[in-house]
């Protein structure tokens, strides 16, 4: 009998189904190997390489990799790719972050206010919601980054304000959902008040959706501040991020071709490994998804 | 049907009229606002801008400059670009073709392989193929677009020489074939994450026809191959297909801004960069309103295309 009931009841979080699923994920673990690898070296690494990422060095410059003590070679200024390569890594994965969490706090705000009210209120914000997807999203971020002062900061909050959307839309549908389950009516009948019945009751129910919307988010959000950093509009040089990187790289593609390849693989295993754990989470936390 | 037709239109203009509430709402975050142009005159006094601000109306409140204004678009009239006077409209109206030229391009081609790659992933369901597709295609859409095409000048023109690195057609060279050249790699370039899009959705799709009840009783009947079978199978995929291409609308646009820009593609992409590099913003307040009314009467065309099409609905 405590065998069944301790196989029924997990005790500690990391064995509870949802977690047994996630590791069932080979991608999932992949993308979070991987990730974690990136960030440490990016936290870590500027201190444990020979050269400081602003180290100008005129004789060495354009090294390709693998050329001496420069891993990765060195940009047209002579400084170390790698370390310049990391230091980035810690403004665009900042950013990254940043932005998810300030866009899923907006999205998750609008979906469980849309999606509890309904009636014209839910619709209004709803309809907003479409308005705000018609337009493409990096037109809106850089009418917005060319016209506000383009701090990270600044950068930050306007890449949440074009990324919301996708929250809300997902929060809306699974609070309608749970607005007619027993608890919330219970909950109602109580009297409690529908601030308490929104946040307290519906949505710590609906937290399965808004982590892989958020983990997806992150993916987006580095995605959009490398265009509009190698566009020009995002984080601005001499403060590195891995857009600027390519963009200041766009120019030497045929003699230092490994200016551009290196930080866009950077980009690349960042995005993807947000994408491969958000899948994983999507397996784990939604039941309801029929994985063919 | 026309009760769905009707329903559908009214739901566009809603969207329109919101669309073009945020457009109005980013318009006036512009420096200046509407009168940006004369700010950097150095005749003009307070008083100069006082007297303009009342001629324009912007003393007037926000609401009735809004509905002025979007009357004004209604009827045609965009503004004038701050760079040759010339109507916004007209300016667009250059780049256009270009720009709608590599989306359609692009959209072909990401069907074509997608499509491909997803059927054979769910015939040969679990095999090395389809594992890599499965695993390609989230990588692929992880690729930043620029980077890619980056590579593939990096590779196909400088290492190759088997295609130009930029614009439309060389100037002298006005053939059919020197514009297919210009236009593979760009094209190409902006299908990659739509190849992984299509690819996913046909192997759902197919997947999901596989299991149905006219695939089993096609089989019973002795159709010959999985070919027809396909016919079957890729038919009624085709249906969802129209409605996903109007929900790719954004994130294609945002491609093709990209791609014009490493390529240096002249369509509107390109054009949104470099009036926002000129401060040329009767244009690019333009092109973006231009851009969210597309997605809009994209998403619409879709949907009716759909209705018309879908014979549930059509009956209905």
């Amino acid at each position: 009998m405590t065998l069944i009931a301790a196989n029924l009841a997990p005790s500690r979080w990391w064995q509870s189904r949802a977690v047994s699923r996630f590791t069932r994920h080979h991608l999932a673990l992949a993308g979070i190997a991987m990730i974690t690898l990136l960030v440490l070296a990016c936290v870590v690494g500027p201190y444990a390489l020979p050269y400081d990422s602003l180290h100008i060095d005129l004789r060495a410059r354009f090294a390709p990799p693998l050329s001496g003590q420069h891993y990765f070679g060195t940009d047209p200024l002579g400084r170390d790719l790698a370390a310049r390569l990391l230091m980035a890594g810690r403004v665009s994965l900042l950013v990254g972050f940043s932005a998810m969490l300030l866009s899923t706090l907006i999205g998750t705000l609008v979906g469980v206010t849309a999606g509890y009210r309904g009636g014209w209120v839910g619709a209004a914000l709803m309809r907003t919601v479409d308005g705000f997807l018609s337009y493409p999203s990096i037109f809106l971020v850089l009418a917005l980054a060319a016209v506000l002062r383009p701090s990270p900061a600044m950068i930050t909050v306007i890449i949440a304000f074009t990324s919301w959307m996708e929250t809300a839309r997902i929060v809306e549908a699974e609070v309608r959902s749970l607005r007619e389950r027993e608890f919330v009516q219970a909950a109602r009948m109580v009297g409690l008040s529908r601030r308490h019945i929104m946040f307290r009751e519906i949505l710590p129910n609906a937290m399965g959706p808004i982590i892989v919307a958020a983990s997806l988010a992150v993916a987006r959000a580095i995605l959009l501040e490398a265009y509009i950093s190698f566009l020009g509009y995002g984080i601005q040089p001499p403060l590195p991020s891995w857009g600027n990187m390519l963009n200041g790289a766009q120019q030497y593609l045929a003699s230092a071709p490994w200016l551009a390849i290196i930080p866009g693989a950077a980009i690349t295993i960042a995005v993807t490994s947000f994408n491969f754990i958000g899948d994983g989470l999507r397996d784990a936390l939604d039941v309801r998804d029929d994985h063919i | 049907m026309p009760r769905f037709l009707l329903n559908r239109f009214s739901q566009s203009i809603v969207l329109l009229v919101i669309v073009s509430i945020i457009g109005f709402t980013v318009l006036n975050l512009m420096p200046g606002g509407p009168l940006a142009q004369f700010g950097l005159d150095p005749g003009m006094t307070q008083k100069d801008i006082e007297r303009l601000s009342e001629q324009l109306g912007l003393n007037r409140p926000l609401w009735i400059q809004y509905l002025d204004w979007a009357w004004r678009l209604i009827q045609g009239d965009w503004g004038h670009s701050y760079r040759d006077g010339s109507s916004v409209l007209t300016v667009i109206g250059r780049h256009l073709l270009a720009t709608l030229l590599l989306m359609g391009t692009s959209t072909a081609l990401a069907i074509a392989i997608g499509s491909w790659i997803g059927i054979r992933g769910a015939t040969h369901r679990y095999s090395l193929f389809d594992y890599c597709a499965t695993v390609g295609a989230m990588v692929a859409l992880s690729v930043p677009t620029f980077w890619f095409g980056l590579i593939g000048i990096y590779i196909f023109t400088l290492k190759l020489g088997w295609v130009p690195a930029g614009n439309m057609y060389a100037i002298g060279d006005g053939s059919v074939l020197d514009y297919l050249h210009h236009l593979i790699l760009p094209s190409l370039v902006l299908s990659l994450v739509h190849v992984a899009i299509w690819s996913r959705y046909m192997r759902t799709a197919t997947l999901d026809a596989l299991t149905q009840d006219f695939v089993k009783t096609a089989r019973a009947k002795g159709v010959s191959e999985r070919r027809i079978l396909l016919k079957h199978v890729v038919g009624n995929a085709l249906l969802p297909m129209i409605t996903l291409a109007g929900v790719q609308l954004p994130s294609l646009l945002t491609g093709a801004l990209v791609t014009e820009t490493v390529f240096t593609w002249p369509g509107m992409g390109r054009l949104f960069l470099d009036s926002l590099g000129y401060s040329d913003y009767p244009v690019v307040m333009g092109l973006l309103i231009f851009s969210a009314i597309l997605v809009v009467l994209g998403n619409l065309i879709a949907d009716i295309v759909v209705a018309v099409v879908d014979p549930r609905i059509r009956l209905s």
